[in-house]
């Protein structure tokens, strides 16, 4: 023993192996355990489309990544301080995230010549065809101590096999003086019925915890101190659980049951998973025999009374293209939720992007207008899902919700809000005994029109995709009432900008450069141009949730800046969606479509050029 | 037992705009004349009836009736449909299609609310041709037919409704005929009795692109030896002198036709019509017999009994709920780790 120990305020680790090997779990419980203890985290699940792509091979390799803080984390950081690779494949496809003063902890029983082979490379040494050599690489014999670690268990092979990843993860915990009790307790939960897997599991850990301890490959330990956050309680939450949570939250609030009918897609797929685990609070789920069937039960339910959600992807929302423009017209609240990923057509299932901005607010036929949000964090999420929801019913439209891959699977600490500290929702039922109902008669404040619930005595009404009488909402062919329609459905949409939040500016209120951005590259823009700031360059941010409509005083803000930098990860969209609103702006871009989300330092690098 | 109605409250003040000699005319005679009956019957108040339809001749039917209704999109009639059974299921619930709305760009969704056994019923119009886009061929049009997208002949084969609803594992199957309004109603009567996916294809005549595509059988002359009206209980007995019945053929495992009174073939040797079997073999046989061998089986041909999808849906969410730990939003928010900041 007698290592010494240093304090950092910051630590970046990625966990790396076979997508077999519970990469995901791995980091998620040393990322859970350090929240648990107060400190900041932002996570970035790395994992390939295939759920078991051959062993050994770099298509298979899944990674997981955590940032810890002691203050707030906002991005899980461009380069890890340390990275655990499982096999050659999993350090080839890594090592390219490694900072140069990284530790890499290889499992060295599988550095052998098959698996150097399996993985692609050209010679014995992998760390030196990486050039790697300057790392500080520890090599743990981690499938054989494993394997010593339960030798007494009775297990099988295989079952011991799949217990390596708790001995890494005991090795993360002696190194980053974490304690093993959280991880423990989740095998206490997670193997209630097998526990000779509590046995092993935990022993295992303990194996690799005490290993680390005594091997002089590691002669330092770091201490990440706990930072005095707002006082509450606290919880991690990712993205598409924030997403479902909101969406129950504004059914209680409105009172209407929750329907969600959906069909399964990655990265959507949690959301459907999560609602449908809640029965307890009343939530219906139907899982949709395709895409298009999900929105259309959805709009059926909604034309029935109930707050109705269908939620999916890029591929997913092109399918329901036709249905929303079935939901623009019969204007009925829904709420589409498109957890954007890499595209076009199956593109990159499992990787972020922001390229469905231009499908959401035009992919469809017709004049269809409908209201755009998109969230940028994992917990904000929630916020925006309630909004989203609260906008359909109190308006009587269609409001698409913008996440992505990024937002969706990366989860963050996130104080735990009181349902009273949120509005109430009042949608525009109309109720038993009203006289002279019109189906499309409108409210003057929000122009929108009225719910009728079927069931609902002496209104019974027809309303269809055909367009609609201006009043009455039966079919009309009518040229001036389809002109009419067609400006009313737009200035209804329009008209939202009146109850949503002003824009607001993260740094000066005027200045030298504004960076623009929108949805899930919140963490990396702010956290770029706060070093900027910090830098003493003049940079600001103002980064959009509400793109249709956008706030009222987004003309205001770009005024008052000389340059306007655009960053997002697709070719340019909402730039485009800028110029076409607000023409009298010069719009400078950076542009990624990786498939990854921003690195901060790419961004800080490229501001500061562009700027120039 | 319901409030009373008459056929002109199911009247809506929509002007009818099918064409002159339609049967889309009959088949709305006949849901007007049902839904007194089905209100009566279930106890139901006239506001709890909501149709949805999809896209077609058929599918303008909601406007014309005074109840709910939803004019959908092509072929997505049966899902939304099923979203407002799930969302508000004391809705008696109706979906209007047609030939190439359900089975053609809606078949996915037929068979699957079929499969589901969700409590709607679907009303199928049947007159094998695309009338709305003006006379092309449907999934029921006969191998060769000539129409303006086959000009030589069309070189598919025909889906027939029954078959396909029966290997969806359909629990509710009837068949009739637009002109037989007294029966078409009958069935949807049945129809609405049934706890589940209910399916009535009523054949259809389309005056303007495939006139007299039923003719074999609407046509009164021969009406009564080339159908079978088949009744849960009764004798498979058919015929102008009612002389002819339906016997299983052992031999070749087969429905035969044969003659009452002759051959020392009595009554009590006529098959009795069991709708209610849960399986579906004798029904299936009944759904594919065709002309000339055959009699085409009209009436109520399955009506089996099973859960639907609806009240499955009710009890799971009620069983969850009677158990659970967490019941509002805050609960939920805490549950599971959390910790505290102080």
């Amino acid at each position: 023993m007698g290592k010494q120990t240093i304090e950092t305020n910051d630590v970046v680790i990625r966990f790396s192996g076979d997508s077999g090997d519970g990469m995901q779990l791995t980091g998620t419980l040393f990322a859970d355990t350090a929240a648990l203890l107060g400190k900041g985290i932002s996570t970035f699940p790395d994992y390939p489309a295939e759920i078991r792509a051959p062993q050994g091979t770099v298509a298979g390799v899944s990674g997981f990544q955590v940032h810890v803080g002691s203050g707030e984390v906002k991005t899980p950081g461009d380069f890890c301080d340390v990275l655990i690779a499982m096999n050659p494949a999993a350090l080839k496809a890594n090592a390219r995230w490694t900072k140069p003063t990284a530790s890499i902890i290889v499992d060295s029983d599988l550095f052998d010549e098959k698996n150097i082979q399996r993985a692609g490379f050209k010679t014995e040494n992998p760390f030196t065809e990486l050039k790697l050599d300057d790392r500080h690489i520890i090599y743990a014999p981690i499938s054989e101590l494993t394997k010593e670690a339960l030798k007494d268990s009775g297990l099988d092979r295989k079952v011991i096999d799949r217990c390596k990843n708790m001995f890494a993860l005991g090795i993360c915990f002696y190194m980053f003086n974490e304690p093993l009790t959280f991880a423990e307790e989740y095998f206490d939960r997670k193997f209630k019925k097998k526990p000779e897997l509590i046995v092993a599991n935990k022993a295992v850990l303990k194996a690799g915890y005490n290993y680390a301890g005594n091997v002089h490959a590691i002669p330092n330990t770091y201490k990440i101190p706990t930072a005095q956050k707002e006082k509450g309680v606290y919880r991690n939450i990712n993205g598409n659980q924030a997403t479902a949570w909101g969406l129950i939250a504004a059914s209680e609030k409105s009172g209407l049951p929750l329907f969600c009918g959906s069909y399964p897609i990655t990265p959507a797929t949690n959301i459907l998973e999560e609602l449908a685990a809640r029965k307890d609070l009343g939530v219906k789920t139907l899982q949709a025999e395709d895409e298009i069937a999900g929105i259309c039960t959805a709009i059926g339910a909604s034309f029935a009374g109930n707050l109705a959600v269908t939620s999916t992807s890029g591929p997913g929302l092109s399918l329901k293209s036709e249905a929303i423009g079935l939901a623009v017209m019969t204007e009925l609240p829904l709420v589409i939720v498109d957890v954007q990923r890499g595209g076009p057509s199956t593109g990159l299932p499992t990787k972020t992007e922001q390229a469905d901005l231009m499908q959401a607010l035009w992919g469809r036929n017709g004049e269809c207008p409908l209201v755009v949000i998109a969230a940028s964090t994992p917990s904000d999420c929630f916020n925006y899902a309630f909004q989203a929801a609260k906008i359909a019913m109190e308006h009587m439209t269609p409001v698409m919700l913008l996440t992505d891959g990024f937002i969706a699977n990366g989860s963050q600490p996130w104080r735990i809000p009181a349902m009273k500290d949120f509005p109430e929702i009042h949608p525009p039922i109309v109720p038993e005994g009203t006289e002279g109902y019109l189906p499309y008669a409108r409210d003057e404040k929000r122009l929108a029109r009225r719910w009728v619930i079927p069931g609902t005595k002496g209104l019974e009404h027809r309303i269809g995709g055909l367009e609609k009488d201006f009043l009455k909402g039966s079919a009309s062919t009518d040229p001036e009432n389809h002109q009419r329609m067609v400006e009313i459905r737009a200035a209804k949409v329009a008209r939202v900008q009146d109850f949503i939040p002003k824009q607001e500016i993260f740094g000066d209120e005027s200045g030298d450069v504004l960076v623009v951005g929108w949805g899930g590259t919140y963490g990396h823009l702010y956290s770029a141009v706060n070093q900027l700031r910090k830098e003493g360059q003049n940079v600001s941010l103002a980064h959009f949730n509400y793109i249709n409509p956008l706030p009222s005083n987004t003309g205001e803000i770009f005024k008052r800046f000389k340059k306007i930098i655009v960053c997002e990860l697709n070719m340019g969209q909402f730039a485009n969606y800028l110029r076409m609103i607000f023409s009298h702006f010069d719009y400078l871009q950076y542009n990624k479509v990786q498939g990854l989300p921003f690195s901060v330092s790419e961004l800080m690098n490229k501001i500061k050029e562009i700027s120039k | 037992m319901g409030t009373k109605y008459t056929p002109n409250d199911f009247k809506s003040d929509q002007e009818v705009k099918w064409c002159p000699g339609c049967g889309d005319y009959a088949i709305l005679a006949a849901v007007q004349r049902a839904l007194p009956e089905v209100a009566e019957q279930r106890g139901y108040e006239k506001e709890r009836f909501t149709f949805v339809s999809g896209i077609g001749c058929s599918s303008r039917f909601p406007y014309y009736v005074n109840a709910y209704g939803f004019h959908g999109i092509h072929g997505r009639a049966a899902a939304i449909a099923t979203g407002v059974k799930v969302a508000n299921p004391n809705l008696s619930v109706w979906q209007i299609t047609g030939d190439g709305d359900a089975l053609a760009i809606g078949g996915n969704h037929f068979i699957h609310a079929i499969r589901r056994n969700i409590d709607i019923n679907i009303i199928l119009f049947d007159n094998q041709i695309y009338g709305l886009t003006k006379g092309q061929y449907s999934p029921t049009s006969k191998l060769g037919k000539i129409t303006k997208t086959s000009p030589f002949g069309t070189v598919e084969h025909p889906f027939v409704p029954g078959e396909l609803v029966l290997g969806a594992r359909g629990t509710f199957f009837a068949r009739s005929l637009d002109v037989d309004v007294k029966l078409t109603a009958e069935c949807l009567v049945a129809s609405a009795k049934h706890d589940g996916a209910a399916v009535t294809t009523v054949l259809q005549n389309c005056v303007i692109f495939n006139d007299k595509v039923h003719w074999d059988i609407t046509d009164k002359e021969n009406r009564d030896d080339r159908t079978i009206v088949l009744r849960h209980g009764e004798p498979m007995v058919f015929g102008k002198n009612h002389d002819k019945g339906l016997i299983l053929d052992k031999e070749e495992l087969k429905l035969k036709v044969v003659e009452i009174g002759k051959g020392g073939i009595t009554i009590d040797k006529i098959l009795v019509h069991n709708a209610e079997n849960p399986d579906p073999g004798i029904h299936m046989m009944l759904v594919t017999m065709k002309l000339p061998d055959m009699p085409i089986a009209l009436g109520v041909i399955r009506a089996a009994k099973d859960s639907t999808y609806d009240d499955n849906v009710r009890d799971q969410v009620l069983a969850v709920r009677e158990k659970a730990t967490i019941k509002s939003m805050d609960e939920l928010l805490h549950s599971g780790s959390t910790w505290v900041v102080e």
